[in-house]
């Protein structure tokens, strides 16, 4: 019986867990810290996506980010917002997006969307 | 400040709310009290102090480290109108040691007394650039060296001109053989020295780094008052970070009148309309006058832009906000600014080779 319960609970999670893998992809949280690029406590340069996937570029400074890409395969511009403030991009097309901050040049990273 | 008015009057009956009443008065007066606040600034900041220690060492890059052959070399070249079309033009033209390594003038002056678009920044410090140019199209020392001579405007040079003289004078064949033996007179090697010497242009041991490194008495109580302001109600270090006083960024400071797109020609990101690189301010003393479009004549007019919140309000830095600074405050942040200057090292020319 316990079994059961345990195997029918993990099916339903995971099912659960495909569903909105299916409908949104996955989200990423990077923060803008300390003039750098941060993911999970790190900073980052390259980060690997699948269509679809979902970040969210979060200010965690005490001044203002602009974060924006020019690349063809996802061109934004997020624009100014200050701490505690994010912003979520969607990369629904594969390809490599060059992505910096218009204020502060020496922070860039690469998003590798396949 | 203190609200004492709403909530202890809705309070339920509590022995506690007069004697919080009193205390909650008692230090407010307290935190009114001038002495107070000077009391604090003697002895606080100091963990505050150390993100501004200036670092010992100068980057430079692993293909030109510093070696005086280098810097002797740059040194030359930096100093030598031949590298002009003109042959009256040097970098120290307009980058004079005497003028704290900028020019004095609002714009600078280049070929054929024509006046140019910005002023010419002051290379203190400058070893310690991410990036380099009022709209950071220069990467590195190395590249930049090279813009100003090719630019007809400027020093109206070409690389194969400047090749064929060098190359012409012993004095500097031999002394490019010393500094980069085996890598010849090249464009490369030409930056390269010009950066070797541009990098030993340091400002340091200024009041405010004795302060930061202890000693206590080195700033006066204004300037400790203004470093309080820097770091806190006047928002400079929105910008001004670090410890050479630059987050090495662009920002449009709402300067009037100016129609120069800055960072935009290089970045087309509506943000980067009008915004120019954050100057050190290390030595602002004596780099006069201020902007990149040398608006500004006194520090004074410079901090009053600031507490108006800048002028042209059209794509402003969001950082930018009107200050409410008090007269004193505005006094303090000049004596502050003053303390930047460092200890001013005598600068030997050099005999130029023949």
């Amino acid at each position: 019986m316990r079994m059961a319960r345990i195997f029918w609970t993990t099916a339903i999670l995971s099912g659960v867990l495909w569903a909105s893998r299916a409908v949104g992809g996955e989200a990423y949280v990077i923060e803008q810290k300390d003039k750098q690029f941060v993911y999970k406590g790190k900073k980052i340069t390259v980060l690997k996506l699948k269509v679809g996937d979902v970040v969210e570029f979060r200010n965690v400074d005490s001044f203002f980010h602009n974060v924006f890409s020019l690349s063809d395969v996802k061109m934004f511009d997020l624009g100014s917002y200050p701490q505690g403030q994010s912003k979520s991009v969607q990369f629904d097309k594969p390809g490599k997006v060059e992505i910096e901050c218009a204020i502060h040049p020496q922070m860039h990273m690469t998003v590798e969307v396949k | 400040m203190l609200r004492l008015n709403s909530k202890f009057g809705q309070a339920r009956r509590s022995f506690l709310a007069p004697a919080l009443r009193f205390f909650l008065i008692a230090i407010g007066a307290l935190a009114a009290h001038p002495c107070l606040a000077q009391e604090l600034s003697a002895t606080s900041f100091a963990a505050e102090r150390q993100i501004f220690r200036l670092p010992s060492e100068i980057p430079a890059p692993p293909e030109n480290l510093p070696t005086p052959e280098r810097v002797e070399l740059g040194k030359m070249l930096f100093f030598d109108p031949r590298l002009s079309g003109s042959n009256w033009i040097s970098c120290a033209s307009c980058h004079n040691p005497s003028l704290g390594w900028s020019d004095g003038l609002p714009t600078g002056v280049g070929d054929g007394m024509r006046a140019l678009g910005r002023k010419t920044p002051s290379l203190v410090n400058s070893g310690f650039n991410t990036i380099n140019m009022w709209d950071g199209r220069a990467p590195t020392l190395e590249a930049q060296a090279w813009t100003p001579m090719l630019e007809s405007a400027e020093m109206h040079g070409s690389e194969e001109a400047i090749l064929v003289k060098l190359k012409a004078i012993p004095g500097y064949v031999s002394a490019f053989a010393k500094a980069y033996p085996g890598e010849g007179i090249t464009k490369e090697t030409i930056g390269k020295a010009i950066a070797s010497f541009e990098r030993t242009i340091i400002s340091r041991d200024s009041p405010f780094d004795r302060w930061v490194a202890g000693e206590d008495s080195a700033l006066s109580d204004s300037a400790k008052r203004g470093f309080a302001l820097f770091t806190g109600k006047a928002n400079c270090t929105a910008c001004h970070q670090g410890s050479n006083f630059t987050d090495q960024g662009f920002h449009n400071l709402g300067l009037k009148g100016s129609a120069d797109p800055g960072r935009f020609a290089i970045v087309p990101v509506r943000i980067s309309r009008g915004a120019f690189k954050t100057p050190t301010l290390r030595d602002v003393t004596l780099t006069a006058p201020y902007m990149h479009n040398g608006a500004y004549r006194t520090l004074d007019e410079v901090i009053d832009h600031y507490d108006r919140g800048g002028d042209a309000k059209e794509n402003l830095d969001p950082n930018m906000r009107p200050l409410g600074l008090t007269d004193q405050e505005k006094r303090d942040l000049v004596e502050f600014l003053k303390g930047l200057t460092g200890k001013q090292q005598p600068v030997v020319l050099p005999r130029l080779p023949q």
